[in-house]
């Protein structure tokens, strides 16, 4: 069973044609890494998928529904949620309030303010200090941690490792394991490739807002993901712009 | 003098009052809403309305002005507000002008232009007063406003600190966007906010009616006191507004010691002095616009 | 085979209306001979609309200005020229000149104002116009609410006095249409234009936004202040609670809106339709207030081109040239 599919997506900044016709499917407990040189549209993808961001045509369908027409606010209430690029917390609030802030879903499930303390134990002495007042490595736990109060079936993170620390980065995929335990689908947008071989089960690589590789990751090698990154390896078929 | 300065921190608390919906409205949605002291005085005729119909006292009818002001703030905020929100930062400005004149002619139409007050319906605490020593003397009204000004701001700092609404209305005032990504509905959360700000908006007119007169056409001036309040305390903060509203309201008293029609023309003078010290302390104050003027004459 | 790409201005239906605008003017000039004392201070009356129209869409439509006290240099344009006549100045030439005081006035206040944003010079404007009232309240020339009258104006015969009146609102229209298009097209308009679509974005490409902003901002206050200097001629009577009204501005916020926000023949349509529904329903009263209100709501909500953006924005029929047209020849 797929928990998300999308399909033919198109998304535009303006007149940019940022997404292009994109399809791929996850299903349930995978770990889809989103790959592409940057401005390659994943950015886009995410925040389309969320809802943030307007498809200009095409569907997203989450678990069975198609949801292209749901605003953000019920996507994440019916499951879906982002890690925004830049983490984008809530600068003049508290950890714990940006954490508490997002529990209000009204989903069950595994997360609530305690278990996301015990699985960021970063977090713990930095309850009461405000969002702009963190680095970035407490931000981003911040970030992950506060999309998990939402309860998430699918959680969609943008950039997991972008400025942080190796140790810091470490530590954030520790705590994924923690997530892809509680049988939460993961689809994360990661640049360094040799950790997203390791971690991944599916792989999707976009160039200029097409999806140019897609497949599990056992059966692709880094030299092909490499030549679809840089554009080495143009798709198959080449869908004719409407 | 002290006795000035004393019922000019009393009449602060009833600008406190007024303002703190615009300051409120305005830290979560950055609208200046235009109609905001025309509400209060609707809210002021829906209480002496009430009052007078069912013979009941002013703070039994604002206990029904209350709910029906916020409902009227969610329905604001549903029909015109969302809307001038989506079309670019001068249009909430415009259409909530348009309210404004539209709720000012239609009390004007529906109860004339006679001018109205509370006072007579609230018995002797109209006039009761403390004398102080030193022959300072405490109206009871002005004091009971001063208290409701206070426990209404640090009510709704409470209420945005530890409510889940409050801390939701915080995460969306900072980033619509990214609250909307944490399962929460923007457009209610503003039109509670709205809600909420209208609610006070009801409290105000109360007040407003049981000190002083009014009459349909009042609600330009509250606005203004409302504005100068939040401008003079700094604006993004409801305690700043609390500040701001009582040195508008000794202003008033001290200008009105100078001269008779003194009295509005010191607060908007302390008003254009704070104005003009921010601008100057911002740097904003610098002959080069002189020269950039000359320079941009049409060849 | 190369593209030949250039930029026009003119199109034969500019010129066209170019011409007949300036024709209709000339027509106008006549008026006071043929049209009959009623309509003589009829249209002075639309010509001091248009005026105000016009000036209160330069700062909205072009400075991203929205001013709710206009009526501060409306009132103040007024004073002027009580003032100047009680120091012995004859009445038209103090007219003249108030406009100029009144921009030398608003280029002092100008530091101060545009550091204002959005809703805060909005109501900033407004107080600044209560408090010019309270102000001009004290001057015991004018005794408080009780007002004066500009009495030298007694010294014309009152068909006289209607003719001039007519002439020098339809010469200050003329005059401020005229400067509005000059603007426009100058290398001003360009920022104008980049100003409207994202003010930072402009300053960041080296608009200079605050001298633009400026420029309108004291073009609007001297237009205001002779529409006041206009409307004192004909009212005579100078009390400062009709001059320094905020209904002043409700109109000119109705005539801009109603017209078509940011175009340049917008707001002359909305003061002629303004000029007209006054004429109907003024004496209706309050419903008629209401109406005004009304439409202002509606207009800014769901009507934001007014009457002659829809129009363009259906048909491409551009009357004035101050847009640039981009052609394109293989």
């Amino acid at each position: 069973m797929n928990v998300l599919s999308v399909e033919a997506l198109d998304a535009r900044h303006g007149l940019l044609k940022a997404v292009r016709g994109v399809s791929f499917a996850v299903s349930a407990g995978e770990i889809l890494a989103l790959v592409g040189a940057n401005g390659a549209g994943k950015t886009t993808l995410l925040r389309t998928i969320a809802g943030a961001h307007k498809a200009s045509s095409g569907k997203v369908i989450f678990d069975g529904t198609d949801i292209s027409n749901v605003p953000a606010n019920k996507r994440t209430r019916a499951g879906i949620a982002l890690v925004p690029e830049g983490r984008r917390l809530f600068g003049e609030m508290t950890v714990e309030e940006n954490l508490l802030v997002a529990g209000r879903t009204g989903r069950k499930g595994p997360w609530n303010y305690a278990t996301v303390l015990d699985a960021f134990p970063m977090l713990q002495p930095l309850a009461q200090r405000k969002g702009n007042d963190l680095s970035g490595g407490q931000q981003q736990a911040t970030a992950i941690g506060r999309a998990l109060m939402t309860n998430p079936r699918l959680l969609l993170i943008d950039e997991v490792s972008l400025g942080l620390s190796p140790v810091a980065v470490n530590a954030v995929y520790e705590s994924l394991q923690t997530v892809i335990a509680s049988g939460a689908t993961i689809v994360l947008v990661e640049q360094d490739l040799s950790r997203v071989l390791r971690i991944s089960t599916r792989i999707v690589c976009l160039l200029e807002g097409r999806v140019v590789l897609e497949g599990r990751t056992s059966d692709v090698t880094k030299e092909q993901i490499t030549e679809a990154y840089f554009g080495l390896r143009r798709p198959a078929t080449l869908e004719v712009e409407a | 003098m002290i006795d000035q300065i004393v019922q000019g921190v009393l009449l602060g608390g009833y600008y406190a009052l007024v303002a703190c919906g615009l300051s409120f409205m305005y830290g979560v949605m950055r609208i200046i809403n235009l109609a905001h002291g025309s509400l209060a005085i609707l809210a002021a005729f829906l209480v002496w309305y009430i009052t007078e119909q069912l013979a009941v006292s002013p703070f039994i009818a604002l206990l029904i002005v209350v709910p029906i002001m916020a409902a009227l703030g969610w329905i604001l905020q549903r029909t015109v507000l969302d809307r001038s929100l989506r079309s670019g930062p001068l249009t909430p400005l415009l259409s909530t002008f348009g309210i404004a004149i539209i709720i000012d002619n239609g009390l004007f139409e529906r109860f004339g232009a006679d001018t109205r007050s509370l006072a007579p319906n609230i018995g002797d605490l109209s006039y009761k007063s403390w004398t102080l020593p030193g022959g300072v003397t405490v109206g009871q009204l002005g004091l009971l406003t001063l208290g409701v000004a206070v426990v209404l701001i640090v009510g709704l700092q409470l209420f945005l600190k530890y409510a889940p609404l409050g801390r939701a209305i915080r995460a969306t005032a900072e980033d619509p966007d990214t609250a909307e990504l944490m399962g929460i509905n923007s457009r209610s959360v503003y039109a509670a906010a709205a809600a909420i700000a209208l609610g006070t908006v009801a409290i105000a007119g109360a007040f407003l009616g049981m000190r002083a007169t009014f009459d349909p056409y009042s609600g330009g001036a509250q606005l203004i006191f409302a504005f100068e309040a939040v401008v003079i305390g700094g604006t993004g903060s409801l305690w700043g507004t609390l500040l701001g509203a009582i040195a508008l309201g000794v202003a008033q008293n001290l200008g009105a010691q100078v001269n008779p029609k003194g009295f509005l023309i010191a607060g908007h003078l302390l008003f254009f002095c704070v104005l003009a010290v921010r601008v100057f302390a911002a740097g904003g104050f610098s002959l080069n616009w002189l020269k950039a003027l000359w320079r941009s004459q049409p060849a | 085979m190369t593209d030949a790409v250039w930029v026009r201005r003119w199109s034969s239906v500019s010129i066209i209306t170019i011409v007949g605008l300036a024709g209709i003017i000339a027509i106008l000039a006549f008026g006071p001979l043929f049209l009959g004392s009623y309509w003589t201070s009829r249209l002075t009356t639309l010509f001091i609309y248009i005026i105000l129209a016009v000036m209160w869409n330069a700062l909205a439509g072009y400075a991203g200005l929205v001013s709710v006290g206009q009526q501060a240099f409306f009132g103040l344009g007024a004073y002027v020229v009580i003032r100047l006549s009680d120091a012995g100045m004859p009445v038209y030439p103090a007219i003249a000149l108030a406009p100029v005081i009144i921009a030398v006035l608003a280029l002092v206040l100008s530091p101060l104002a545009l550091r204002l944003r959005g809703g805060e010079f909005a109501i900033g404007m407004w107080v600044f116009a209560e408090l010019a009232h309270l102000l001009v309240n004290l001057d015991s020339l004018i005794q408080g609410e009780t007002g004066r009258s500009l009495i030298a104006l007694s010294a014309f015969a009152p068909d006289v006095r209607r003719a001039n009146n007519y002439w020098f609102a339809l010469g200050a229209m003329t005059i401020f249409l005229a400067l509005v298009f000059v603007l426009l097209r100058s290398r001003m308009g360009a920022s104008v234009q980049a100003i409207r679509d994202n003010e930072e974005a402009a300053a960041s490409v080296g608009v200079r936004v605050m001298a633009t902003k400026r420029t309108i901002f004291v073009l609007a206050a001297a237009g205001c202040a002779a529409a006041g200097a206009l409307t004192l001629s004909t009212l005579i009577t100078f009390q400062p609670k009709t001059f320094f009204s905020v209904q002043w501005t409700a109109y000119m916020i109705f005539m801009t809106l109603v017209g078509g926000l940011g175009t340049f023949e917008g707001p002359i349509i909305g003061a002629i339709v303004f000029f007209i529904v006054e004429s109907l329903f003024g004496s209706s009263g309050v419903w008629y207030l209401i109406a005004l209100g009304a439409s202002a709501l509606v207009f800014s909500l769901w009507i934001p081109r007014g009457i002659w953006g829809t129009i363009t924005a259906r048909s491409g029929i551009q009357l004035m040239p101050i847009g640039y047209r981009l052609l394109f020849r293989k």
